[in-house]
Order: structure tokens, then C-alpha cells, then sequence
């Protein structure tokens, strides 16, 4: 995967958000790069999940502007990927969601089947192919959402709270699939609360406090040496709102 | 012949498979299915591309709809009605009294009713959905064949509610087919003649029916339901 065009970097100029007269992201700025894995941090209500839900364009800014600058860029569309807190599952198996989301992104109909059973085996979901994915557990689906959006081959992975909802075994096996993306190349930006876990995953850190970019640095500075207030107090556990 | 004589003749007329009772329950299980299958296959999609629609007067057409849902059997009948006689503007299709004309009816009766509440079962759907559909890259059209597959245990309910009204109306087929003896009578149009001319037990015999096969279709389509959900999740 490196080998090809990359649609990286993507730069976030300015970029705020209003809803109903409420501005929830404030002319916020940053550039993500390739390779480094970024985590986003903040409180509740930080502007987290709506910032990266910005970068993947499924919100439009309502000032300031996203661009993905990279050789690649005019396909940027089909290159970056979303794991949701809540992954949707569809009504059929699991290998029919991996085929469903295929067809989405217009592979044909031999290389769905191709690439649906890469990514079960890949994440070792291969046993639950053909069971229903509305009756496997929490963690499986979410495991199915990540195999999913594997299967897609993306550039870029955006993860919103992607364990939120999961108890500790399956956050482990979560956060071991996150390692094989990165693994395989793949870009992650994800968002987290959890400070253990941003410990583990990140390389780099981007610090939200009430719809503000407080930090952007190395992720050893961050929870190293704090620069702002707030980012000193989010990560010696004191509570920020 | 009093009512409850009329009760076990009933049972008799259908314990020994009266013919001319048979016939009019195959007519009447014809037109009904019919009108069912050409107004899901109009209102299943009409109901969800009006789900997922954002367009000036959206809402005007949702309560149109909603209000189609309560249209008087009889006032259904009388438009189609008014559409194929001689004069009028589909004259020319000499459709008038004849079973195609009872499918019409019928299917201008119930489409609404799959139409209103597909769109409530796929809009709700879709506020769940949309979001990852979108990131999947999916288009608007492009969802409405993945949401009705996904709300396909709640919109046997909508095909269900089409049948029941469909298979209880009695105005439509009476004005559009005409009641003609092994023609275009039907179990309901049949309760009503049989009823105004004192044939109490015939009349009796033929609602026993009505309700028996609703109850066994909707038994049937219950019992799938719950099984193909417990599988499918």
C-alpha cells in the first residue's frame, strides 16, 4: 500500500461548525500527515466526533476548508474509511455486509467475494461468515465494522470511539486490529476518551477542549509535558467540561 | 330460520365443499392477492423513496397519504369506476364488471396504505442507517433497495394491513365489479346480497370463511416472521 499515490496529507484550515446557531468546532486547523498514527482527545462535548466526522465529509464545514492535498487526491472519496462507536450492521450475514459495502464502492461481483474472505480470515472472523451479524455480540460486530472497512483497502481510517461500548477483551482485540491497519500502512485517526488508550495507540495527539485545538504534538510531549492548562489537567485525570 | 340454525348451516354449506362456494372464494382470494401484489410492488418503493425524498410539499403528500390510509372503500370505487365507464377517460380498456376492474379497485384502495407505512418503517430505518450508508458511499437511490430489505420483517405488517382491508371492503368490488353471479361475486359482496335477501346461513357460512383465511394467512405470515427474525437477527 505504499507503493501507491497517497491522498495524505489532509489539511483542516480554519474549519468551524454551527449547528442551530451553536458553534460546536471553532476555526479549527491542523495537517495529518502519512504513517503516524494521530489520536484526538478531549472531554465530552470537545468537538471530537464531529471533527472527524468533518475529515471523512460527512459534514460539510460551515467556514474554513478540508482538502486532502496528496497525488491521489481526486479519489480521495474511496481512500478513507469510518469505524463508528456504534457500528450499523445489516440485516444478513456477516460476509454479506463485507460484499454490501464492496458493491458500495463499486468492486465487482468476483473480487467482493475475493476480498469479503480476505478480510474474515484476515480478522479471524472466518467461523462467523455466515452467521447473522444482528446476533453476534458487541465486540464481534464491532470486529466485523473494522473487517469491513478493511476489505475496502482505504488509505486512511477514521475511528470514532471505536471501544466505547466494548468491555476489555474486546477492546484488546480491537485495538490488535488497529495495530494490523497501521501495520498494513493505513493511516489511523481515531478518536478516544480513554486515556490508557490513547497511551497505547497514539503517535501524535490532538488535544480538543470546547470546540478549540489546544495541542497538536508528539505523543510522548502530550502526555510528557502538557503546554496548555487544560490539556494538564485532561491528562493528569481531573475533570475538564 | 333463526340465528343459531343459521350458524350450523353455515357449517354445513362449508363442510360439504358447496361449489359455488368455492368458486367465489377463489375469486375473491384472486382480486385480493392481485391488488396486494401490484400495490407492494408500487407502494414499497414509492413508500420509501418518499422516506428518504427531501423536496417542497414533502410533508403535504406524507399526510396525503396518511389521510389515503382511511379512504372510503366506496369512493374508491366510484373514481375507478367513473375512470373505465363507457364515458370515461380509460372507457376505451371496455373494463368495467370484470375481475381486472375489482384488481384496480382494490389496488387504488390499499396502495396508499403500504405507501404510509412503508415510509414510517424506512424512515425510522434510515435515521439509523444513514450515516454509515453514507460513509459506505451509498447514494440516496442506492439505499432504498438495502432499507426495504433490512425493514422486511416490519413491512409484512404494512402487506398484511393491505390484505386485511382489501380482503374486508365490500364498496369497491361492489361498484367497479357489479356482483355478477360467477362473474365478479366475491365472499363480501356475496354476505351483503345474501343478508338483504334473507339467506342468513349462506351469508354466515361465507363470513366464517372470510375470517377464517385472514386469520390463517396472518397466523402464517406471524409465525415467519418471528422465525426468519430469530435467525436473521
Amino acid at each position: 500500500m505504499h507503493a501507491e499515490p497517497s491522498i495524505l496529507p489532509l489539511s483542516v484550515e480554519n474549519v468551524s461548525l454551527a449547528i442551530r446557531g451553536t458553534t460546536l468546532v471553532d476555526g479549527v486547523s491542523f495537517t495529518l500527515g502519512q504513517g503516524r498514527r494521530t489520536v484526538i482527545m478531549g472531554p465530552n462535548g470537545a468537538g471530537k466526533s464531529l471533527t472527524l466526522r468533518l475529515c471523512h465529509g460527512l459534514i460539510a464545514p460551515t467556514a474554513g476548508r478540508i482538502a486532502w492535498q496528496g497525488p491521489a487526491a481526486p479519489a480521495a472519496r474511496r481512500r478513507h474509511a469510518m469505524v463508528f462507536q456504534r457500528p450499523v450492521l445489516l440485516r444478513r450475514s456477516a460476509r454479506a455486509n463485507i460484499r454490501h459495502a464492496l458493491s458500495l464502492a463499486g468492486f465487482d461481483r468476483r473480487e467482493r467475494g475475493t476480498r469479503a474472505h480476505l478480510a474474515l480470515e484476515r480478522f479471524g472472523l472466518a467461523a462467523l461468515a455466515e452467521r447473522s451479524a444482528r446476533v453476534l455480540s458487541g465486540g464481534e460486530q464491532q470486529r466485523l465494522a473494522m473487517a469491513r472497512a478493511w476489505a475496502l483497502a482505504p488509505q486512511v481510517l477514521f475511528l470514532d470511539e471505536p471501544t466505547a461500548s466494548l468491555d476489555p477483551g474486546a477492546t484488546r482485540a480491537i485495538e490488535e486490529m488497529i495495530g494490523l491497519f497501521h501495520a498494513d500502512g493505513v493511516k489511523i485517526v481515531m478518536t478516544t476518551h480513554d486515556l490508557g488508550q490513547a497511551r497505547r495507540i497514539a503517535d501524535e495527539v490532538i488535544f480538543l477542549h470546547r470546540g478549540h485545538v489546544h495541542e497538536h504534538t508528539p505523543a510522548e510531549e502530550f502526555f510528557e509535558q502538557p503546554r496548555t492548562a487544560e490539556a494538564r489537567a485532561f491528562v493528569r485525570g481531573e475533570l475538564l467540561w | 330460520m333463526d340465528d343459531q340454525n343459521a350458524f350450523f348451516a353455515a357449517l354445513e354449506l362449508i363442510g360439504g365443499l358447496d361449489p359455488t362456494l368455492g368458486s367465489v372464494v377463489a375469486l375473491s382470494l384472486r382480486v385480493t392477492l392481485s391488488a396486494v401484489v401490484i400495490s407492494a410492488v408500487i407502494g414499497l418503493p414509492v413508500g420509501a423513496a418518499l422516506a428518504l425524498a427531501r423536496f417542497a410539499g414533502r410533508n403535504a403528500v406524507i399526510v396525503m397519504f396518511n389521510t389515503l390510509m382511511g379512504f372510503p372503500p366506496v369512493v374508491a370505487g366510484l373514481i375507478v369506476y367513473l375512470l373505465l365507464s363507457h364515458s370515461g377517460p380509460l372507457g376505451f380498456f371496455d373494463m368495467l364488471f370484470t375481475v381486472p376492474a375489482m384488481i384496480a379497485a382494490q389496488t387504488v384502495l390499499i396502495t396508499p396504505i403500504i405507501v404510509s407505512l412503508t415510509r414510517q418503517v424506512v424512515e425510522d430505518l434510515w435515521a439509523e442507517y444513514a450515516e454509515q450508508l453514507r460513509s459506505l458511499g451509498s447514494s440516496t437511490l442506492r439505499a432504498i433497495p438495502t432499507l426495504l430489505w433490512d425493514s422486511r420483517f416490519s413491512l409484512i405488517t404494512a402487506i398484511l394491513a393491505g390484505f386485511g382491508r382489501a380482503s374486508a371492503e365490500v364498496g369497491a368490488v361492489l361498484i367497479v365489479g357489479g356482483n355478477i353471479e360467477h362473474v365478479t361475486r366475491t365472499m363480501t359482496t356475496t354476505i351483503a346480497l345474501e343478508t338483504s335477501k334473507g339467506n342468513l346461513a349462506l351469508a354466515l357460512g361465507f363470513g366464517i370463511i372470510l375470517i377464517g383465511l385472514t386469520l390463517v394467512l396472518n397466523a402464517g405470515a406471524f409465525v415467519a416472521g418471528r422465525f426468519a427474525q430469530r435467525v436473521a437477527g
